[in-house]
């Protein structure tokens, strides 16, 4: 009996010591790195970089998140290196955009799917709408769809560039209200797209609702929709798609969080999946993220890769037509 | 003149500190290549979390101006230009600098880039609602237009030949063709995964310029062991200012094209140096003496360069729309604080905004003050031994192409395109036009094809592209400048051989 206590302690021993040398034990012994796969600037750079202020915190991982940008083709250059080339030892984390990087690797040519990674937890989560010129006709949807019945192919509408929600906003309104439109992806980014409208170069476009908020309240576009299931706090009278009649969900909704590259030791995972959303839910970061009109919804690994489930099964369905 | 109501709190302790912390910090960074402008402000917003609006956007905006000046220091003493804004810069301020006039290049360029800087926030103070409109103006016709305007600047750029220009400007167009294609989505040339982003503009930068000085560096450091050493000339900076007063011309023409420029979102920084050197050489009266250390070279680009810092804010400030990287940037730190831009900025946060735009202001002149300071000491890096310079500007090279994006690929990108320049140089290309159609490219073709999908769907391509005053405009404009490049071409018959072309690099290096 006393010899097979003896063996079980040192069982256990050999294999807290064995975790201790796999370095899981005390994760994270140095500061970690969070991948940007957008320049330094934007709007997921400057929300990735607010809601990891608090990493230090001994409630959070107790070590620093550096960001490093790694920009270029749209997201593609970021996460075909963190699928490829990062290491997974937990050091490493991404930033998504969904649905850009599942819309992407269903449209191929990348080295990623949504089975290269494994989610950590959401951060935030900005809507599609839908702008138009302050001086513009149209003030509903209802005008808008109805110009472009008349006029198959003749209404101009900006975004964001291929295979981001901007674009799968603009398919999406386009299936429910069964109209032919000219979407004009821009290649200056939401910005680019936003100028367009204001200057009445294209009719209306598709942008994002922290972006559109801004230009609503500087007097130079008039929101007409939101392209989610749920009104805005930002915006409590903009309608969204459904209530307009058009039957829209929110899958082109831009929802941002990070994510590890697959192969990332299990314990290391529950770690982070345990703490990150505990980060995240912090009264500074919060304060700071609402300053910068930038909309939060913070969701649990195991949400996260419900969500993902369900945008790649839409997102497939939706990208077959083109 | 609510700014200079305002005027008073940029001299306040801690917010004069941070003024000069940023101005000289500026300076450093903007003379590291491969540290943009951008690169720099993006930076420096984490130290701005802890600090009030007022305080952090003080320390953003005098960064912001030094940097644009600072990148002149590497471009004239290395040839390496910091930022696309700087490729001008290194024509006439690199040869000065060979000549043992660098001291003068330098004081020359701060001085030219103060006088632009300042009429450019001047412009941004005074005439911000109607510089709006005019940035609103520019339509993917427009900017396509204008990037053809860019494209004939190419052929008389070098100054060598014009059919060896246009050469390179054509391989610059087709490495800009390389990457990911945003509006169609397509991908295009990419046979190795360190180009799937396309050709960064940065590292292509350093790779042109500095790799063929540095092979050119390490072969004369072996061919003979004493090597002439360059005198660098004292140069009193009372005949700096005199020779600035006295090149009224490219400094106007200069000051003017930039704020001008400046002003078109996602086109002007990068561009406003090129083309405000190539008119003031068109105007200039010595204009066969450009590209051989003239001072007004210097004058025209930075003081191009500079101009353009004020106006890029107008869309950013008005219109709430980042017109530049730099400005998207600048537009985080704003938010941070809560602080959305828009018309209404000035009326809710005077004393940060104008704070800002007074802190540019006296930035402008501290940046001169302390530029002009160094110009003297910097201009002896000249002194040091070709080989011991030629590791020093690899290393440099390396680091600035790497931290662009913090990708490996880059640097390999670097060298090969470097290494290729330095056989093109043997045989009288430069560098520049190619740099300008690796710019140019990307520029016209995104607007042609957006303009094509706005008038198919509208009015059709012929009237979208050939009709409106600012069309005509533009296109006068090209066909001036291509008619004027094509009468000087009969007139002096330019061309290079390959014999001239070495005999020309080793008078030179």
């Amino acid at each position: 009996m006393k010899t097979w206590i003896a063996g079980a302690a040192m069982a256990l021993a050999a294999m807290a010591g064995m975790a201790q040398a796999d370095g899981h034990g005390d994760y994270p012994e140095r500061p970690v790195m969070l991948m940007v796969s957008y320049g330094a600037g934007g709007a997921t750079d400057f929300q990735a970089r607010i809601v990891t202020m608090t990493a230090g915190n001994e409630d959070a991982l107790g070590v620093p998140i550096a960001i490093v940008n790694r920009p270029g083709a749209g997201g593609r250059v970021g996460w075909n290196w963190l699928a490829s080339e990062a290491d997974a030892d937990g050091y490493t984390l991404g930033a998504y955009n969904v649905p850009h990087f599942i819309a992407q690797s269903i449209e191929g040519g990348v080295s990623y799917s949504t089975d290269s990674f494994e989610p950590i937890a959401n951060w935030g989560a900005d809507p599609a709408v839908f702008v138009v010129g302050a001086d513009s006709e149209f003030n509903s949807m209802e005008d808008v769809i109805a110009y472009a019945k008349e006029n198959p192919g003749g209404l101009t509408f900006s975004g964001a560039g291929l295979f981001v929600g901007h674009h799968i906003a603009a398919l999406q309104l386009e299936k429910a209200a069964d109209v032919k439109m000219a979407y004009i992806p821009n290649n200056a980014g939401g910005a680019g797209a936003m100028r367009a409208v204001i200057a009445g170069e294209v009719m209306g476009g598709v942008n994002n609702l922290s972006d559109a908020f801004r230009a609503q309240n500087a007097g130079n576009v008039k929101i007409l929709g939101i392209f989610d299931t749920e009104r805005s706090d930002f915006l409590p009278d903009v309608p969204t798609m459904q209530e307009q009649g058009y039957d829209i969900d929110n899958a082109s909704v831009n929802y941002r969080g990070v994510m590890v590259p697959k192969g990332t030791p299990q314990p290391i995972i529950d770690h982070l999946a345990e703490t990150v959303p505990a980060m995240f839910d912090n009264d500074r970061v919060k304060s700071r993220m609402e300053a910068g009109g930038s909309p939060m919804r913070i969701m649990s690994r195991d949400e996260v890769i419900e969500m993902w489930a369900a945008r790649e099964e839409t997102l497939k369905e939706l990208l077959a037509g083109l | 003149m609510d700014f200079l109501f305002y005027m008073g709190d940029v001299f306040s302790p801690i917010n004069f500190g941070l003024l000069m912390l940023g101005t000289i910090g500026g300076l450093i960074l903007g003379a590291t290549p491969g540290l943009s402008p951008t690169m720099a402000v993006a930076l420096l917003i984490p130290f701005t979390f802890q600090l009030e609006p007022q305080q952090g956007l003080i320390l953003l905006g005098a960064a912001y101006t030094s940097t644009v000046a600072g990148g002149a220091v590497s471009a004239i003493l290395l040839k390496i230009p910091g930022a696309p804004a700087n490729i001008a810069t290194t024509l006439d301020g690199h040869t000065m600098a060979l000549k043992g006039e660098g001291a003068k290049a330098l004081q020359l360029s701060f001085l030219a880039s103060a006088i632009g800087g300042v009429f450019g926030v001047l412009l941004l103070i005074f005439l911000t609602p109607v510089l709006a409109q005019w940035a609103l103006a520019f339509g993917p016709s427009h900017l396509f237009w204008l990037a053809i305007l860019g494209v004939t600047v190419i052929g008389t750029l070098d100054s060598s030949s014009v059919v060896k220009g246009l050469l390179s400007g054509c391989i610059g167009l087709w490495l800009a063709t390389i990457g990911f294609d945003d509006i169609m989505g397509a991908q295009r040339f990419i046979f190795h995964p360190a180009v799937s982003g396309g050709i960064n503009v940065i590292p292509a930068l350093i790779g042109l310029f500095a790799i063929p000085q540095v092979i050119t560096m390490f072969t004369k450091g072996r061919s003979s062991d004493d090597a002439e050493v360059i005198g660098v000339k004292k140069h009193p900076i009372r005949l700096a200012v005199l020779e600035v007063l006295k090149r009224r011309t490219a400094l106007a023409i200069g000051t003017i094209t930039g704020s001008v420029i400046g002003l078109i979102p996602g086109v002007g920084g990068q561009i406003a140096g090129l083309v405000a050197y190539d008119q003031s050489r068109k105007a200039s009266r010595e204009s066969a003496k450009f590209g051989t250390g003239h001072s007004e070279g210097v004058i025209a680009a930075e003081s191009a360069n500079n101009a353009m810092v004020g106006p890029s804010l107008v869309p950013l400030l008005t219109l709430s729309i980042p017109g530049s990287p730099t400005a998207a940037v600048l537009l985080g730190g704003l938010l941070i604080h809560g602080i959305f831009p828009g018309p209404d900025l000035f009326m809710n946060y005077p004393q940060v905004a104008w704070t800002f735009i007074d802190s540019m202001l006296i930035g402008q002149i501290l940046m001169c003050i302390f530029g002009l300071y160094v110009a003297g000491l910097a201009a002896s890096v000249a002194r040091v031994p070709h080989g011991v310079m030629a590791a020093v500007v690899l290393g440099l090279a390396v680091f600035g192409s790497y931290s662009v994006q913090n990708s490996m690929g880059d640097v390999y990108v670097m060298a090969s395109l470097g290494l290729a320049m330095y056989f093109l140089e043997r045989f009288g290309f430069s560098a520049a036009p190619l740099v300008l159609g690796l710019i140019l490219g990307p520029i016209a073709e995104a607007n042609f094809i957006q303009g094509s999908m706005i008038a198919d769907a509208t009015i059709g391509k012929t009237a979208y592209f050939f009709t409106g005053w600012l069309n005509w405009l533009l296109i006068g404009i090209v066909l001036a400048s291509v008619g004027y490049s094509i009468w000087m071409e009969l007139m002096h018959r330019r061309y290079t051989t390959k014999d001239d072309a070495v005999a020309k690099e080793e008078a030179l290096s």
